[in-house]
């Protein structure tokens, strides 16, 4: 068994593989030279896993291409993968999340972007369709932008059930889908908004990354722009869980597979001091949904650290123990082989780190 | 018939040529779209979805950049070179 270990970088997509329990990566790439890889999925619903990579040429615009042999060659269809049909006005700028649905759905993945849209496929990933229902949604003229752009940069399928659907755009908030995407209605109640006048709206929150839980699909958890929330109730209300963690800002947040409860933070100082707490490189892990927080170090650079950790450059995988992966914006990759507990430098000198995605494949 | 010259990184689009023939004149747009059809991986990395030219990349109809000369509209007669280039950009 090898893990794969997908590394989406500002100029270029890296694969990097261990076969010896995670202890050593040989790194390659990099794919798609030149281009911002914000996008990366494994998809392992599929006999042969199948790599969905979303890149951007500054140049030459936005594509997805996929690779059915783990990178050694990838296709991109003839017609544009995903494009605004004619009467939007509105054209591509970046895909920023690729996800497959659950396994009831092998073929179905959904492609988050830029202007704030989301896209369904039914062919495993090739090719994308707008989903109206959201991009008629009322409020989208309302939806702001963020420094990163207006994007749609989250889709959480159901498990277990096709018909429900989150999505988190910034700036917008949390919405959610009961009806398999035809309707859809924010989900962001208790989600403070402290950079607006109304500080509790019924959207226009910045979310920047929202995770489901390993155990219980009606939990999710939330990274604000300042903020960490929890929700028992499948997106509709939040509940504060930054308690015990250093700064409630900062970008990702991940779940570990077969871990109940169990999730990742790297908090940063605050919105006007994009690094961590006092500039020690600190991952932080609750085992008991929110309730208490550990950080975590063993391994990770013990010198001042000023790097940010993207929302999207934070994952784990489906190994047993669980790995725990981050890139930061000066181009490392730190890799846990047992659930945080201690770390190894993957790779370095990579350009600015956007995506992280890995799987025992 | 027109001549389209390509840079670098978009040959690969092209089967890797440098140069194209493309058998019809007229405007630019002519052109792209007949570009187009042939080879549409290379013809949606000049211009997006909705047919605009992609803000990083020039065209140039015989020398002149065709965002002077009437962009999208600008004349391009039979024999003419039109040569696609990546602007400077990017970091």
């Amino acid at each position: 068994m090898s893990t794969l270990l997908a590394i989406g970088t500002g100029k270029g997509l890296f694969l990097a593989t261990s076969t010896d329990g995670r202890r050593n990566w040989q790194v390659s790439g990099p794919h798609f030279p030149m281009t911002g890889v914000y996008a990366v999925a494994i998809d392992k619903r599929r006999s042969t896993p199948r790599l969905l990579a979303g890149m951007t040429s500054s140049h030459f615009g936005p594509s997805v291409a996929t690779s059915d042999d783990l990178g050694a060659s990838w296709q991109e269809p003839e017609q544009p993968p995903v494009a605004f049909p004619a009467d939007t006005g509105a054209s591509l700028d970046r895909v920023w999340q690729l996800t497959p649905a659950g396994p009831d759905q092998p073929d179905v993945v959904w492609a988050g972007t830029q202007p704030s849209a989301l896209f369904r496929s039914d062919d495993g990933g090739v090719s994308y369709q707008l989903v109206r229902g959201l991009w008629d949604h009322p409020h989208r003229e309302q939806w702001g932008a963020g420094f990163g752009g207006q994007a749609v940069h989250t889709v959480l399928p159901h498990p277990s059930d096709a018909d429900q659907v989150v999505v988190a755009m910034s700036t917008g908030g949390v919405y959610r889908t009961d009806d398999g995407g035809q309707t859809w209605a924010p989900g962001n109640t208790g989600i403070r908004a402290y950079f607006l006048p109304d500080e509790w709206p019924e959207f226009g929150q910045c979310v920047h990354k929202v995770v489901r839980d390993a155990g219980d699909p009606e939990r999710l958890y939330a990274q604000n722009h300042h903020g960490v929330y929890r929700s028992d109730d499948g997106g509709h209300t939040w509940a504060s869980i930054a308690e015990g963690l250093p700064s409630d800002f900062g970008f990702p947040i991940v779940s570990l597979p077969g871990r109940p409860d169990t999730v990742f933070t790297f908090p940063l100082a605050a919105d006007g001091e994009r690094w961590p707490v006092g500039h020690h490189c600190r991952v932080y892990r609750s085992a008991d949904a929110g309730q208490s927080w550990q950080p975590l170090s063993a391994g990770l650079p013990e010198a001042p650290f000023y790097p940010s950790v993207l929302r999207d450059a934070m994952c784990t995988d489906d190994a047993e123990p669980g790995g725990v992966y981050l890139g930061t914006r000066s181009g490392e990759v730190y890799a846990s082989r047992d659930e945080g507990e201690s770390w190894a430098l993957v790779a370095a000198h990579l350009p600015d780190v956007l995506c992280v995605r890995a799987a025992e494949v | 018939m027109v001549t389209v010259l390509l840079p670098g990184p978009l040959r690969g689009e092209a089967g890797g040529a440098g140069r194209l023939t493309v058998a019809v004149a007229g405007s630019l747009r002519v052109v792209l779209d007949e570009l187009a059809v042939s080879w549409p991986r290379l013809a949606r990395r000049i211009r997006d979805e909705r047919g605009e030219l992609r803000r990083y990349v020039n065209v140039y109809v015989d020398g002149e950049d065709c965002r002077h000369v009437g962009g999208l509209e600008a004349p391009v007669p039979d024999g003419a070179e039109v040569q696609v280039l990546p602007s400077v950009a990017g970091g």
